[in-house]
């Protein structure tokens, strides 16, 4: 089989992020849990933060809080995404198209990510409706800017995790398992200042703790830029290493002839 | 006597069973990552909330996060175990028996009591350990009672779970929203006093509040007979949702098998 044009990738990214989009909007019952899920812990922190703190504090915990479902979405689907092609019985024929494997996955986790951003609103509705917190923008342009930034690099994070854990039976599982490390690793809800020095290096390869810091700087007043920009250049080395990580363990499934075993 | 012996094992070794077969959970991949990982993470982020916020102690924290982690089996162990048993087909088998419904039920509730009560007891011990947590000794043998009463109170929620499962599809789905509302309601790491009234008049009526409040207490070194009255409170609130539980059950077999809409979904 012939590989197809460079030029038709970008077609079957939007194409493919459209359709899973569509797809994953189809469940109601999934959208309402992706929207009150972290609306949970998010009333938590408010409630927390709103004990003794001002309302700079409560803008704080709003805005990373809001980014919480955008990683919610990413997490378990994501990692458990090239699986639930294995068992639909698709995998096969995503693999037999002629793209590379990751223009084929990567819509799948940039689809989640973007469902992530209905969470991402109504927390911040949430937010001003029962707590009165006021989301005011000071650098508009770079908070339109850093939010879809962020909820692409969170896409391609799950990308990477998605090709990672591929030889892990139950990767929901795992998925599960980092939902709440990243969510206070990332700085979503707690200063990394607070967080044992160890934990810093953990923070800083991870896209969603330059990108919530990008939005928070944009939103609060501040120098975004260089967290965009972190963010975004971590965003590409998840995707390049997650490129190589899909073609090499397709080379040793079609070796194996392990395809469609787990 | 064949009766009560047949009723002895459908309780025992059925529910054993249901729970070995229906529980699919029952492989290291998925309980390392769902109920040794899970509750530690819950438990840090949350401490390091009340810190960041400069609300409560770590031992808030610890303690009430490990108790309400046991939520997790309880709501999806005992909901699954019941609607798996219909997304199987098997369900409509079983209700054909003449066995009893109350040992047929109940019996599948003993492995999941277990179950939360270990989740549970494991939180409380590595998150104790890894905040430094100074629990007397004396306290020990108590919390893990009002851990076992809280894990019995909190299946009984699971009992109603699963009675829903006869109508629902997405059972995961209502255990999530239901593990959500205990972890803001129950006091579990916002303080009751501190929550809105009409919330704070909800939470005596949940599972865990009670088991949480007791538990406290007793790591801050309140005697056990002090801590008896929210004992038989969480013990009070278990058995309510067990009976609501069972006659849901009841209530949703009677209307499946008159509708034929068992294995409809």
């Amino acid at each position: 089989m012939s590989a197809a044009p460079a030029a038709s990738i970008p077609r079957v990214l939007a194409v493919g992020w459209w359709f899973h989009l569509k797809m994953l909007s189809r469940s109601a019952f999934n959208g309402i849990l992706q929207i009150l899920w972290p609306l949970f812990f998010a009333t938590i922190a408010f409630f927390l933060y709103g004990i003794d703190g001002d309302d700079r504090t409560l803008l704080y915990a709003s805005i990373g809080a809001s980014v919480m479902g955008v990683w919610s979405a990413v997490s378990t689907s994501g990692s458990g995404a090239v699986q639930r092609e294995r068992w639909q019985g698709t995998l096969e024929l995503l693999v037999a198209a002629p793209v590379p494997l990751a223009s084929v996955l990567l819509p799948v986790t940039t689809a989640m990510a973007t469902v992530g951003l209905y969470s991402m609103v109504t927390t911040l509705l949430w937010g001003r409706l029962l707590f009165g917190i006021d989301v005011s923008i000071e650098h508009p342009w770079l908070f339109a800017f850093s939010v879809p930034a962020t909820v692409l690099a969170i896409g391609m994070l799950g990308f990477l995790l998605s090709v990672t854990v591929v030889r892990y039976r139950s990767a929901w599982a795992l998925g599960n398992a980092f939902e709440l490390p990243v969510w206070l690793v990332s700085g979503f809800l707690v200063p990394i200042s607070i967080l044992p020095d160890w934990v810093r290096p953990i923070s800083w390869v991870l896209a969603p703790t330059w990108g919530v810091r990008a939005i928070r700087e944009s939103a609060l007043g501040g120098h975004p830029l260089p967290d965009l920009l972190l963010c975004l250049l971590l965003g590409t080395v998840y995707l390049l290493v997650g490129v190589f990580a899909a073609e090499s363990i397709l080379r040793s499934a079609r070796r194996n002839a392990s395809l469609s075993l787990s | 006597m064949t009766a009560f012996v047949n009723a002895t094992r459908i309780f025992f070794l059925g529910g054993i069973m249901s729970y070995r077969a229906l529980f699919n959970w029952l492989s290291p991949w998925i309980l390392i990552p769902s109920f040794l990982v899970g509750p530690i993470a819950q438990i840090l982020l949350f401490a390091f909330l009340g810190r960041s916020a400069g609300v409560a102690s770590d031992e808030f924290f610890v303690v009430g996060n490990a108790l309400q982690y046991a939520a997790i089996p309880c709501l999806f162990a005992m909901g699954n175990t019941i609607g798996d048993e219909r997304q199987e087909k098997t369900l409509g088998i079983i209700l054909s028996t003449p066995a009893p419904r109350v040992p047929l039920f109940l019996g599948r509730a003993i492995p999941v009591i277990a179950n939360g009560f270990l989740v549970a007891l494991f939180s409380l011990v590595v998150g104790g350990a890894i905040f430094s947590i100074d629990v007397p000794g004396s306290a020990y043998f108590p919390i893990a009672v009002v851990t076992l009463v809280a894990s019995f109170s909190c299946t009984g929620l699971g009992l109603v779970c699963a009675a829903l499962s006869l109508r629902v599809r997405e059972t995961a789905v209502l255990a999530n929203v239901i593990f959500g509302v205990l972890l803001v309601f129950c006091g579990v790491n916002v303080p009751l006093d501190s929550l809105p009234e009409w919330m704070q008049s909800v939470s005596p009526w949940l599972p865990l509040t009670h088991g949480i409040a007791a538990a406290r207490r007793l790591a801050d070194g309140a005697t056990f007979s002090s801590v008896t009255g929210d004992l038989f409170r969480e013990a009070g609130v278990g058995a309510l949702y067990v009976l609501i539980g069972m006659a849901m059950l009841s209530y949703f077999e009677w209307e499946s098998r008159r509708r034929a809409t068992l294995e409809v979904f």
